[in-house]
């Protein structure tokens, strides 16, 4: 049987049950819905839940597991097996929540315990996933370390992996092209984006607000794809004209670190802003009106009032600004190249540890070879590392937090 | 653009601060304000009393133009502070402010230690050429807001700790280290109990002596116990205005006679 009619059977017999186990209750008081404990429906809803949950729990483990255990030959006896037993479990549980459906049974308070599971349960979904994540990218790079030195891949200052061996795979360069691309977007969308909150959620009357605020976040929409070749097409030539051979002499090419930077800094702008000027907003009006009878300006009271109250927000929001620019790939392909290379000029090219993930998966290297799997070390890197970026924010929070209340 | 400084003092045969003139107040559609002529003295308390919604709060936030920071709020008449139009367009609010204090219903301390609230003001006015200026004008501040003693040995706590009574001392304390010529009160004891509430009462009395306070009040009794002047608002009017004694023992309005007694409100 399809499992989509199998589901289509739980859900019917659920129905069935709502209704009988309401049916029951309503009976064992006497038709009168005041003489019960809970409300009729939560009587229903215990039924169905009842049969309903561990049977879709069933489903799924069966569904899981049973490719692994069982070799394809005997996969339609197991169907069935899995079938009735799934359909058993059903009935069983339904049953017994309509045999304890009585007057007296405390239905809504199950209900209610019901719901704290559901809610754990989400919870510990992200969670478990997580270090789900982690834990695959761990086994590949241990195996990547038993195959190339750490030492060599940490405090090496060469990237030049070469498909026939010998390959130097060193993160370091990498690192500091995803960290000046990195700080040089934050330079940009930080100021912009913070000013702009403050005139917006500040300054800004009704009517500017309800235009600009909605205009700004259309630069969240935009994908990160056109960010690159807005990069490529656009602010590259632009800078290769002023800085490049017929200008300053500073620019090989259009591609470096500086076009990289400045288009990723004006896709974080609204990130930025937006959060950062619904965290002005939440400041209460009652410090404004506190500073203004003491006789403050507006930017007094912005910079010694309201900034540092909302100030553990904000860093919040360039934190998670932040963690966007070091993950981001598409800009970094299309605008500051592909050369890996330690240099201190921001005209160069460079490239950052997502963009060479990308390159070294999607070659066509052996996949146990050193050259793919440094694919896995990076990435665990870089996952240490805004981890490490992550918690070091918080702690400031919390100080912070402290501070003030 | 120029300052127009308002003179200090050019009215020094009588001893009024503020005097209003046919003030109308309009909150978008709303007329909250009708027609209201007033005086104020200085070195005095005077007292708005009314029920809720009948523009007390909002004239007293027409004093020293808070009502510039709502939007759709549009004030008329002729308000003066010794004499000068505060609402003329030479005038800075901000600088006004600075002359006229304001203390609000709900204790607003900066979420700043209990000494930086206090030298917010004189800070920004720079009123304190050293630190030893500063921290002289931030003890003052704070005897005269009958806090010192409490917060003295823990002057760098944040101002944000303190109970409630406290937390409004400190705002007074905070309102008068700018020293203002006026201070402005919006139910200044709504959110306390009733022993921080005689401490403030206590303390506005002693204000006095140096400041004209106006308080805007629910409590009758409060108005009867700390001003010597009480208005009467009602529904955007002023009812009554007079010596505190005359308009709750002997009022002229019968309006001001039902709120007293208890039959409107």
């Amino acid at each position: 049987m399809p499992v989509s009619w199998l589901i289509s059977i739980l859900l019917t017999l659920a129905v069935i049950g709502y209704f009988a186990g309401q049916a029951r209750a309503m009976r064992s008081a006497g038709g009168d819905p005041r003489n019960l404990h809970s409300r009729p429906g939560y009587y229903g809803a215990h039924v169905a839940l009842a049969g309903l949950l561990p049977a879709l729990g069933l489903l799924v483990v069966w569904l899981i597991l049973q490719p692994l255990v069982l070799d394809h030959a005997r996969a339609a006896t197991g169907n069935l097996i899995g079938t009735i037993a799934i359909l058993g479990l059903m009935l069983l549980g339904c049953g017994l929540a309509y045999h304890r459906t009585r007057r007296d049974f405390r239905a809504r308070n199950v209900i209610e315990a019901g719901v704290m599971a559901l809610l754990i349960g989400a919870a510990s979904i992200a969670i478990l996933i997580t270090i789900g994540i982690v834990l695959s990218l761990v086994f590949n790079t241990v195996e990547f370390f038993h195959l190339y030195p750490a030492g060599d891949f940490f405090f090496g200052t060469t990237w030049s992996p070469s498909f026939g061996g010998g390959s130097q795979l060193a993160v370091l360069p990498l690192l500091w092209g995803t960290f000046y691309i990195s700080i040089i977007a934050l330079g940009v969308a930080v100021p912009i984006g913070l000013f702009a909150a403050i005139y917006l959620s500040e300054y800004a009357g009704v009517r500017v607000r309800s235009v600009a605020k909605p205009m700004l976040e259309v630069l969240a929409g935009i994908p990160t794809i056109v960010y690159g070749l807005f990069a490529l097409l656009t602010v590259g030539p632009l800078l290769a004209r002023v800085f490049g051979d017929g200008g300053l002499g500073w620019m090989q090419a259009g591609m470096s670190v500086m076009t990289a930077g400045l288009v990723m800094g004006v896709m974080l702008i609204p990130f930025v802003s937006s959060l950062s000027d619904d965290i002005l907003n939440a400041v209460p009006q009652a410090l404004r009106d506190g500073s203004y009878g003491l006789g403050a300006t507006r930017s007094e009271t912005i910079r010694q009032v309201v900034l540092p109250a909302a100030l553990p927000g904000i860093a919040g929001a360039i934190l998670l600004a932040a963690s966007r620019a070091i993950g981001e790939t598409m800009i970094v392909v299309l605008g500051a190249g592909a050369a890996a290379r330690l240099s201190l000029n921001p005209f160069d090219a460079m490239t950052t540890v997502t963009a060479k993930i990308v390159s070294q998966l999607t070659g066509d290297a052996d996949f146990a070879s050193p050259e793919a799997l440094v694919a896995f070390a990076l990435g665990m890197t870089l996952f240490v590392i805004t981890l490490a970026l992550n918690i070091v924010a918080l702690v400031i929070v919390r100080k912070y937090r402290e501070q003030y209340e | 653009m120029y300052d127009a400084q308002i003179p200090q003092s050019t009215v020094d045969q009588t001893d009024i601060k503020f005097s209003a003139r046919g003030v109308q107040v309009h909150y978008g559609d709303t007329h909250a304000i009708k027609n209201v002529d007033v005086d104020i003295a200085d070195k005095t308390v005077t007292a708005f009393i009314g029920p809720s919604g009948c523009g007390k709060s909002t004239f007293l936030r027409c004093l020293n133009r808070m009502n510039d920071t709502i939007d759709v709020c549009r004030v008329a008449g002729d308000i003066r502070l010794d004499g000068v139009d505060i609402y003329d367009k030479r005038i800075d609010p901000v600088q006004l402010r600075a002359r006229v204090g304001m203390v609000f219903q709900k204790p607003n301390p900066f979420p700043k230690s209990i000494y930086d609230n206090v030298a917010y003001g004189p800070r920004i006015h720079g009123l304190a050429r050293n630190k030893a200026e500063l921290d002289e004008i931030v003890e003052n501040a704070l005897r005269r807001g009958a806090i010192w003693n409490e917060v003295k040995d823990r002057l760098d706590a944040p101002g944000t700790g303190l109970s409630g009574g406290q937390q409004q001392r400190l705002c007074i304390a905070r309102a008068v280290a700018t020293e203002p010529e006026v201070l402005l009160m919006d139910e200044p004891c709504s959110a306390l109990d009733p022993i921080a509430t005689a401490q403030i009462e206590e303390l506005i009395d002693e204000l006095r002596r140096s400041y004209s306070l106006v308080i805007v009040t629910h409590s009758m009794q409060q108005a009867a116990r700390v001003s010597q002047k009480t208005a009467f608002f009602h529904l955007g009017h002023l009812v009554e205005f007079g010596e505190t004694g005359q308009i709750f023992t002997n009022p002229v309005d019968e309006r001001t006679e039902s709120y007293i007694t208890g039959r409107i409100g």
